[in-house]
């Protein structure tokens, strides 16, 4: 057990030298969450001055909160699928794979350091919100947490399917972090409720966790209540998502390895 | 009492090729063995093999008596390696680098470890340097200091001194021998360099089209072919299936 939480402190102290050694690599964390939060914090002081506070503007206070939290979704992905990457780029991985250092243990070193990252990036943007724009996400209750950590490991799980498939089918593989990404978010109800979407696909949508933080988002800031049910939902898709994640980490990693791609995977 | 390393029946097919055909050897500890072979002989497959890197198709293998596939964390902290297809992270200096690698491998007193074995390798003005800033000589001692910063008892060397002056190269050779001397450990030495294979292997293992075509001392090798040294050797194994073509 100490030799194991060695091991992983070990990969976490090597990628967090990385950042904390570039003052650049800090900005690049958290410049995007702070141009998203700014753009949609003018849209939303332009449209309360266009049409009055009524409730409309109640559902973009929710937009606003919902591109706060789903930053730590996208954050939280890509802090664990650019740390792996980063293995490859600096031809590490092989080094790694081939130390006493397990598959769950590397997994979980990425996962702190995604945690690291993503509240990194995501701090200015919430103080940004809360000081510029008079949104504080925290107002929604202790609740939020609950909505932070379940977007945060959805993100997990999309990263490690993507860093699977790094592993196993190489660079040619490593747009598969947004790419997912991009795919996911018309479906995540992140600033539209599930009813917008066409009966047909709303089944997409309840399969993701996002959509329930969402519909629960809404209704803590529109109707001032606290949905269980939507977070219950999230919850327990997300120990599906995550159970998926690993498992499709750890088949990808060993048909990298026996297909000899770990060797071959910064080329 | 175990062998170090002990393969049985090794093979490994990527597709349709056969990179790695039925390969079987012991070696035992306090050995050093150096694994020949032309460019796409299987040396490489077979090393990443023994490493964990690359799955064998069949056959098995035996570190220090466990079975990497089944105690491969217990295995890998009691080996090491050094190979030109890996690096180690070019923005980190060489003291984390080394201290991060030792913490990996379970180092009781890492910090201390890697000064000393920066100092037996000559490494210690690098340690502040970036890796990434290093010359390929330098990175290659320093990839070899990773390699004996758990002092090893199974140590898989690829090319250790390709990329070092003979200066450099010939007193490399010399910490790796002190080191054998010292530790008792079992070296596994894949090189192209038949002098240095002459000087440090006791024990050759010739591969060609993923085969184990022979297994001898140096001496004997060169005795049976008729040659006059290991170099001849290699090169009449290499080319007596093209000539009989």
């Amino acid at each position: 057990m100490i030799a194991s939480l060695q091991r992983i402190s070990a990969l976490v102290e090597r990628q967090w030298v990385l950042i904390a050694g570039s003052w650049t690599r800090i900005v690049s964390l958290m410049y995007w969450p702070l141009v998203q939060i700014v753009i949609w914090g003018f849209i939303q002081t332009h449209v309360f001055a266009e049409i009055g506070p009524t409730t409309t503007l109640v559902a973009i206070s929710a937009v606003v909160g919902a591109v706060l939290l789903w930053d730590f979704c996208w954050r939280s992905q890509l802090g664990f699928a650019l740390a792996f990457q980063e293995e490859i780029w600096s031809r590490n991985l092989g080094q790694l794979f081939a130390s006493p250092l397990r598959p769950g243990e590397f997994v979980l070193a990425l996962m702190a350091m995604s945690l690291t990252k993503t509240v990194i990036a995501i701090a200015p943007a919430v103080i940004v919100a809360a000081v510029a724009f008079g949104f504080n996400l925290f107002s929604v209750g202790p609740v939020v947490f609950a909505f932070i950590l379940n977007l945060v490991v959805f993100g997990w799980a999309i990263s490690l399917f993507a860093s699977g498939m790094i592993a196993r089918y190489g660079q040619g593989a490593q747009d598969m972090p947004w790419a997912l990404m991009f795919g996911i978010t018309p479906f995540a109800a992140i600033y539209y409720p599930v009813s917008a979407l066409p009966e047909a696909l709303r089944p997409i949508a309840h399969a993701l966790p996002p959509s329930h933080i969402f519909e629960g988002l809404r209704a803590a800031i529109g109707e001032n209540r606290f949905d269980a049910g939507e977070l219950a939902w999230a919850t327990g898709l997300n120990l599906v998502w995550l159970a998926a994640g690993l498992i499709a980490f750890f088949l990808l990693l060993r048909a990298a390895r026996r297909v000899g791609a770990i060797l071959q995977i910064g080329e | 009492m175990a062998a170090a390393l002990e393969t049985r029946n090794l093979t490994k097919h990527f597709g349709d090729s056969v990179a790695v055909d039925g390969v079987s050897f012991a070696i035992e500890r306090g050995v050093t063995t150096a694994l020949l072979g032309g460019n796409g002989a299987g040396k490489t497959t077979t090393i990443a093999m023994l490493l964990g890197l690359v799955a064998p198709t069949s056959g098995e293998i035996r570190i220090l008596g466990m079975d990497p596939a089944r105690q491969g964390s217990a295995a890998r902290a009691r080996m090491n390696f050094q190979s030109p297809y890996v690096d180690m992270p070019k923005r980190l200096t060489v003291r984390r680098n080394l201290s991060i690698y030792a913490k990996l491998y379970g180092v009781p007193h890492a910090r201390e470890k890697v000064e000393a074995v920066a100092e037996a390798l000559q490494l210690t003005p690098l340690l502040k340097r970036r890796t990434g800033s290093l010359s390929a000589g330098q990175a290659t001692r320093v990839g070899i200091a990773k390699a004996l910063v758990n002092d090893p008892d199974v140590l898989l060397l690829d090319e250790p001194t390709a990329s070092l002056d003979p200066d450099t190269a010939d007193w490399v050779r010399g910490e790796l021998e002190a080191y054998q001397a010292r530790s008792g450990a079992a070296i596994l030495l894949a090189s192209h360099n038949m002098a240095e294979v002459e000087r440090l292997a006791g024990r050759v293992l010739m591969m060609k089209q993923g085969r184990l075509v022979d297994d001898a001392a140096p001496a004997e090798l060169v005795k049976k072919y008729g040659r006059a040294n290991l170099e001849e050797v290699f090169l009449q194994i290499a080319r007596r299936d093209e000539a009989a073509e």
